[in-house]
């Protein structure tokens, strides 16, 4: 092929076939939102509840003191709308994730994976995906969170919007590599218990880490290694209008780490081939 | 319009276009051998599939049916031996096998709450073919098979057999030249059978497609075809059905197999 026509990588797929496989693979995951409206509606319950109840209960127990980002003193409701946020990145890309051993279950993961395009690049869509429907979740979330008062700077809207991203792009990558190593769809309630929750409640997405610091030290740094922490932390910062650094690189960091783990565990000759057949297949 | 036109129209290559070199097989398996733990799925698997042919790949219930299609398309990793799909090596080129290939699990691998036509453009999309082109191919497919009228249809509401010839004719959206189908008409009715066989049997005529299809049905079977026999997961005949018949002494191939899987359970009784 002359080089003047189109530019084609090693597996001789031009960058218009990358795209079209992208928009395809974000169309059926869109697809498949809609469809499950229960999906939506749930996705949007969880932080809500706990910003209505649990909130409006611990404002008056939990004071929170002036720290970057914020400039006064602020409500508890505005301290853990961020966290919220992150909350239902991490349900989005668990759900991804528990979608996937479902596909694999049911056999439509292998329409995915026989595609010629390269697996990593199959995968990324996959993640770019689940990530595009965290930022819907999100944005609804604050659309309602604005009515209860909770309206950071207009300009936030917009700046946040990369560090969701990068945020979803590090849960899904992180649900995605869970989901190779889960062999049936009902060992996911473990994925719950030891990963969902463990996470949530140890991070700043309730309390800041000075306040956890002060109840236990040891805590204290599991929630400062902990990565949900930083995503919490970036897009709190991001909200208004600011970026921290650290969170950054940790939350980029840990989003490289998974989706190579992720990549590596979904290769055939390593991950799946531990693997036996589908059921009833030989 | 040229395979180079159609890439930079963002299509996939019409690999009709390209001429065959001499020679190479669709599907060629040598030495190729796999295992869970301990149990050997495969030992040592041998055989090849020519362009434009029907081969059929017969073994009972756990032979290593699945398995070989799961090393073939990519699922597995190879342990052992080597796959090529006319001469691109599975392991080293899989962009360039895999393009070659359309294939049909032995489970349903349909999304049932998207639409005949969703599925089509969605399985056109991973292999980056352009939508106003998916569109035409998902028209042309599903008038071929004749699902035009069900293409707005959500698939759940689809019969099994009308499944499965959708599943095929996904298979064919991007122009395989080889065909796999593994255990394709298990759970149908007899009617169903013999429309997807005869439909399978068609291309090889008219595409020129290589297919191997994979059954523990005997009639599935036609005199002409070539026959692998796979057997706890060990080939143990490969050739035209009616060479294995006559070499096992048989009347039919319903005998020469039961000739065959004899000899193999039971190495001292005398050879077939």
């Amino acid at each position: 092929m002359s080089s003047t026509t189109v530019n084609r990588d090693q597996s001789g797929f031009s960058l218009a076939q990358y795209v079209t496989c992208l928009n395809g693979i974000v169309w059926r995951e869109a697809l498949r939102f809609v469809h499950q409206r229960e999906r939506f509606v749930s996705a949007l319950v969880r932080p809500l509840v706990w910003l209505f109840i649990f909130a409006a209960g611990f404002r008056q127990v939990l004071g929170i003191s002036i720290i970057p980002p914020y400039e006064t003193y602020i409500l508890y409701e505005v301290y853990i709308a961020p966290g919220l946020m992150a909350m239902i990145q991490l349900f989005n890309g668990m759900q991804s994730s528990l979608s996937m051993v479902y596909d694999r279950e049911m056999g439509n993961m292998r329409t995915l994976l026989v595609s010629p395009l390269p697996r990593w690049y199959l995968l990324f869509c996959k993640l770019v995906a689940g990530t595009a429907v965290s930022l819907l979740q999100v944005y609804a979330f604050l659309l309602i969170a604005w009515f209860w008062d909770i309206a950071p700077p207009t300009i936030g809207y917009l700046t946040v919007l990369p560090a969701l991203v990068l945020s979803g792009l590090m849960l899904g990558a992180l649900g995605m590599l869970i989901s190779s190593g889960i062999k049936q769809l009902e060992n996911f309630a473990g994925v719950m218990n030891f990963v969902i929750f463990p996470m949530f409640f140890a991070s700043s997405a309730l309390y800041p880490l000075w306040r956890v610091q002060e109840g236990s030290p040891l805590l204290y740094y599991v929630c400062l290694f902990n990565p949900f922490t930083h995503a919490v932390e970036l897009i709190r910062f991001a909200l208004y209008g600011q970026t921290n650094w650290i969170s950054l690189a940790v939350v980029f960091c840990c989003t490289t780490a998974f989706m190579i783990g992720a990549i590596y565990a979904y290769d055939p000759s390593r991950g799946l081939v531990r693997r036996g057949p589908a059921g009833g297949e030989t | 319009m040229t395979a180079t036109d159609a890439s930079a129209a963002g299509h996939a290559p019409d690999v009709h276009s390209r001429p065959d070199p001499a020679g190479i097989s669709a599907l060629s398996i040598s030495c190729v051998s796999h295992s869970y733990g301990p149990r050997r799925a495969l030992i040592d698997v041998s055989f090849a599939v020519a362009p434009a042919s029907f081969t059929a790949l017969l073994g009972l219930n756990g032979a290593g049916k699945s398995t070989l299609f799961a090393l073939i398309t990519r699922l597995f990793g190879i342990q052992a031996g080597r796959i090529g799909i006319f001469g691109h090596d599975i392991s080293l080129a899989p962009g360039d096998a895999l393009r070659l290939l359309g294939v049909v699990f032995q489970s349903r691998t349909l999304d049932l709450d998207l639409s005949v036509t969703q599925n089509l453009l969605y399985h056109a999309a991973l292999h980056g073919i352009a939508k106003r082109e998916a569109r035409l191919r998902s028209d042309e497919v599903l008038t071929r098979i004749g699902l035009a009228d069900r293409a707005g249809s959500k698939v759940r509401e689809l019969s099994g057999g009308q499944m499965r010839r959708l599943e095929i004719a996904r298979a064919l959206l991007h122009r395989p030249r080889l065909l796999l189908l593994d255990e394709a008409t298990v759970g149908l009715d007899v009617k169903a059978r013999a429309d997807i066989l005869g439909h399978v049997r068609q291309l090889v005529i008219e595409q020129a497609i290589g297919v191997l299809w994979a059954t523990h049905l005997f009639d599935e079977i036609m005199p002409e075809d070539d026959l692998v026999v796979l057997h706890q997961g060990q080939v143990l005949a490969h050739g035209p059905v009616e060479n294995i018949i006559a070499d096992a002494r048989a009347r039919d191939i319903n005998s020469a197999f039961m000739r065959l899987t004899r000899a193999a359970a039971d190495p001292g009784s005398p050879a077939p």
